[in-house]
C-alpha cells in the first residue's frame, strides 16, 4: 500500500511540476498560433521577466507594483520585438524566423544579465516548497504547496486566456489572423496590434512561469535550460494547441519523475536531463503533429 | 562572382583563381604563419581553437547549410569524438594518432545516423528538439558511465600527448601543424562533396525535399548521409579540440552553449558556404577577445567581466537578427559583395 501511495506521490509531484513546463509552453503556443513563429526566445523571456521582477523588488517596489512594472516592461519587449524583428521578417520562411528568435533569446539573456547581474537570487512568494499538512492528514500524500499553487495559477491563466480569445473582439481578430493573416488584414484587422497583444500575453505568461520556477530553483541562468524542456512538451502536445501545451507538460512532468525515481538509480541518476527529449522523439516518430496539433500537410 | 572562364582555365572543375587562392592559403598557413608568428599565445588561444571550431562549423554547415536540416547538437557529437579518441588511444596499444582520429570520427558518425533518424519524419524546430536529445544524451552518457572516463573520479582527465610516428607533437606550433593537415584534408573533401553530386542532392533536399524526392533523390540516403558526415566532422573536431586546445577531457566542455556557438558561426558566417564556416568561427572566437581587450585597455577594467560577456551575448543575438533581415547569407556573402564591388573584371 505504501508503495502505491509513493507511486501516486511521485506522479502527483510530476504532474504539478509539469504544469510549470506547461506555463512556459503556453507562451510558445500563443505566439505560434497567431503568427506561425516558433518563438525560441520564450525561455529567455521567462528569465528576463523574472529577473526584472526581482530587480524591481530589490529597488524597493512592493510586490504588486513590481508586478505591474514588469508586465509593462514585457509589453515594451513585445512591442520592440514586433517592430524590430518580426515586421522586417514578415513572409520569411519558418526556419528564418526561428533563427531570428534564437538571436532574440540571446539578446534578452544578455540584456537581463547586464542589467541585473548573474548571481542567483532568491524569490520569496510567501508560498513554501513544503508539503501541505491537511493533504497529508486526509489523503496521506505529500504534495508541495508551491506545486499546487503553480497548478492553480496555470489553470486560472489558461481559463482566462481561453475566455479572452473566445469572447473579446481582440480574441476574434486573433483567431482570424491565426487562420489566414492575409485575409484578416485585408478586412481591416490590425495585424500589428494583434501581434503586440500576443507578444504581451506571452510576456505575462513568461513572467508567471518565471516566478514559479524562480521560487523553486532560484532566479538564475539555469532557468533558460529548464525552459528548453518546454520544447518536448510542445512536440507531445502540438505547437498550435493550448490544451496540448497543458497535457504535454503533464505527460513530460509525470514521465520524467517516474523514470527518474524508478529507472534513474540503475543509470546513476540525472536522466531527467534527456528523458523528455527521447520521449519527444518517440512521439515524433509516431505522431509528428502532436496529440492535439493540426495535421501537417505540405505540398510541392 | 560570375567570371568568364574559358576551358583552358579550368583544371579539374576549378577555375584558376580558385586554385591560386588555395595555393596562397596553403603557403600562408603552412609556411608564413609558422615563420612569422612566434608567440605561443597566438597558436594556443587563437589559431588552434579557430581551426578546431571551424572544422566543427563545417560539420554543422553540411547538415544545416547544405542539407537544410536544422540540427542543434554539434557539441554532443564533438564530445562523442573526443572521448572515442581518448579511449582508443588508451585501450588500443600503438594505435597511430590519425587512425584513432578517423575512428573517433566514425563513432561520432554512428551517433549522427542514430540521431539523424528523426529527420526522415520531421523538420524545422521539431528536428531541432530531436537533435537536442543527442546533445543531452551523449554528454549524460559519458558523464554517468565511468568506463568512458576510465573510472576517473576527479572529473578532469588529462588528454594524452599526440604521438605521430614516434615523435611527440606537444608544442603549440607542432599541434597547430597537425590540426592544419587534418583541417586542410577535410576542407578539400568538404568542398568537393559540396560541389559534386552529393552536395547537389543535399541542396535539392534543402530547397524542397518533396520535389527532390520526386526527382529520384532518396531522402533516406541523402539526409542520413548528411547527418553522418556532419557528425564525422564534428567528432574529429571534438577530438582535436580536446587534445590540443582543452588538453583535458570533461563532458561539461561540450555543453549546449558550445552547440549554440557553432550554430551561430554557421548562421553569421553564411549558410551553405564552406568559407562561411571559417569566417563565422573566426568572428565568434575573436569578437570576445576584442571586447575583452577593449574592456581592459580602453576602460581599464572599469567594466565588470560579467557585463562584457553579457554585451557579447547581446551583440551575437542582435547580429543574428540583423543578418536574418538584411543578409541571410551571412558574412561570406557580404565579403563576396565587397569583392565584387572592387573587382574590375565584372
Amino acid at each position: 500500500m505504501t508503495e502505491v501511495l509513493f507511486f501516486i506521490e511521485v506522479v502527483v509531484a510530476g504532474l504539478l511540476a509539469g504544469t510549470m513546463y506547461s506555463l512556459v509552453a503556453l507562451g510558445f503556443v500563443l505566439i505560434y498560433k497567431a503568427s506561425s513563429t516558433f518563438n525560441f526566445a520564450q525561455g529567455a523571456m521567462v528569465f528576463f521577466a523574472v529577473l526584472a521582477f526581482v530587480g524591481f523588488m530589490e529597488l524597493g517596489l512592493s510586490f504588486p507594483v513590481a508586478f505591474v512594472v514588469t508586465v509593462l516592461l514585457m509589453v515594451l519587449v513585445g512591442l520592440c520585438t514586433e517592430r524590430l524583428v518580426l515586421n522586417p521578417l514578415m513572409n520569411q520562411s519558418e526556419d528564418t524566423l526561428l533563427m531570428a528568435t534564437i538571436g532574440l533569446g540571446f539578446v534578452l539573456e544578455g540584456l537581463a544579465q547586464a542589467a541585473w547581474g548573474v548571481e542567483v537570487r532568491r524569490l520569496d512568494l510567501g508560498i513554501g516548497d513544503f508539503p501541505i499538512e491537511w493533504i497529508i492528514d486526509v489523503f496521506g500524500l505529500f504534495v508541495s504547496a508551491l506545486d499546487l499553487t503553480a497548478g492553480i495559477v496555470a489553470a486560472v491563466l489558461i481559463i482566462g486566456l481561453a475566455l479572452l480569445f473566445k469572447y473579446t473582439r481582440m480574441g476574434l481578430g486573433l483567431r482570424a489572423v491565426a487562420d489566414d493573416p492575409g485575409a484578416a488584414s485585408s478586412i481591416g484587422i490590425p495585424l500589428k496590434n494583434i501581434m503586440l497583444l500576443v507578444w504581451s500575453a506571452a510576456g505575462v505568461v513568461a513572467l508567471v512561469a518565471g516566478m514559479m520556477w524562480g521560487a523553486r530553483a532560484g532566479v538564475q541562468f539555469a532557468l533558460v535550460d529548464l525552459a528548453l524542456k518546454a520544447l518536448p512538451v510542445l512536440i507531445i502536445g502540438g505547437f498550435s494547441s493550448i490544451p496540448g501545451a497543458i497535457v504535454g507538460g503533464l505527460i513530460i512532468g509525470a514521465t520524467e519523475k517516474v523514470l527518474e525515481v524508478y529507472l534513474g538509480p540503475f543509470f546513476g541518476g540525472a536522466i531527467e536531463g534527456w528523458a523528455p527529449y527521447v520521449l519527444a522523439i518517440f512521439f515524433l516518430l509516431y505522431r509528428p503533429e502532436g496529440l492535439f496539433g493540426e495535421k501537417i500537410i505540405r505540398r510541392v | 562572382m560570375e567570371q568568364k572562364v574559358s576551358n583552358n582555365n579550368i583544371i579539374m572543375g576549378y577555375t584558376r583563381s580558385d586554385l591560386t587562392n588555395f595555393l596562397i592559403a596553403m603557403i600562408l598557413s603552412f609556411v608564413a604563419i609558422p615563420l612569422v608568428v612566434q608567440t605561443d599565445y597566438w597558436y594556443s588561444s587563437i589559431l588552434i581553437p579557430w581551426l578546431c571550431l571551424a572544422l566543427a562549423a563545417i560539420g554543422q554547415q553540411i547538415v544545416m547549410g547544405y542539407a537544410g536540416q536544422l540540427a542543434l547538437g554539434a557539441a554532443g557529437f564533438m564530445a562523442a569524438g573526443a572521448f572515442a579518441c581518448f579511449n582508443l588511444i588508451l585501450r588500443v596499444p600503438d594505435i597511430p594518432f590519425f587512425v584513432a582520429l578517423g575512428l573517433s570520427g566514425l563513432v561520432a558518425a554512428a551517433f549522427g545516423i542514430l540521431f539523424g533518424l528523426p529527420s526522415l519524419r520531421v523538420r524545422g524546430i521539431y528536428l531541432m528538439v530531436a537533435t537536442l536529445a543527442s546533445q543531452f544524451f551523449i554528454v549524460w552518457m559519458i558523464d554517468k558511465f565511468g568506463w568512458f572516463k576510465n573510472y576517473d573520479t576527479s572529473g578532469i582527465i588529462t588528454a594524452q600527448d599526440i604521438v605521430i610516428l614516434g615523435k611527440p607533437f606537444t608544442s603549440p606550433l607542432e599541434m597547430y601543424l597537425v590540426i592544419l593537415v587534418v583541417v586542410t584534408v577535410l576542407t578539400v573533401l568538404a568542398v568537393n562533396m559540396a560541389r559534386g553530386s552529393t552536395g547537389r542532392n543535399w541542396m535539392a533536399v534543402r530547397d524542397m525535399d518533396i520535389a527532390a524526392e520526386s526527382m529520384g533523390i532518396s531522402l533516406l540516403k541523402t539526409k542520413l548521409q548528411a547527418f553522418a558526415i556532419s557528425a564525422f566532422y564534428c567528432g574529429v573536431a571534438g577530438a582535436l579540440f580536446a587534445f590540443t586546445y582543452l588538453k583535458s577531457l570533461e563532458p561539461v566542455a561540450f555543453d549546449i552553449k558550445l552547440s549554440f556557438k557553432i550554430l551561430f558561426m554557421v548562421i553569421l558566417g553564411g549558410l551553405g558556404t564552406i568559407s562561411g564556416a571559417f569566417i563565422g568561427a573566426a568572428f565568434i572566437l575573436l569578437f570576445p577577445v576584442l571586447l575583452n581587450s577593449v574592456g581592459n585597455n580602453v576602460f581599464h577594467g572599469a567594466i565588470d567581466a560579467t557585463i562584457i560577456s553579457s554585451i557579447e551575448q547581446v551583440v551575437f543575438g542582435a547580429l543574428i537578427i540583423i543578418f536574418m533581415i538584411y543578409e541571410p547569407l551571412g558574412m561570406a556573402k557580404l565579403w563576396g559583395n565587397i569583392k565584387q564591388r572592387f573587382s574590375k573584371n565584372k
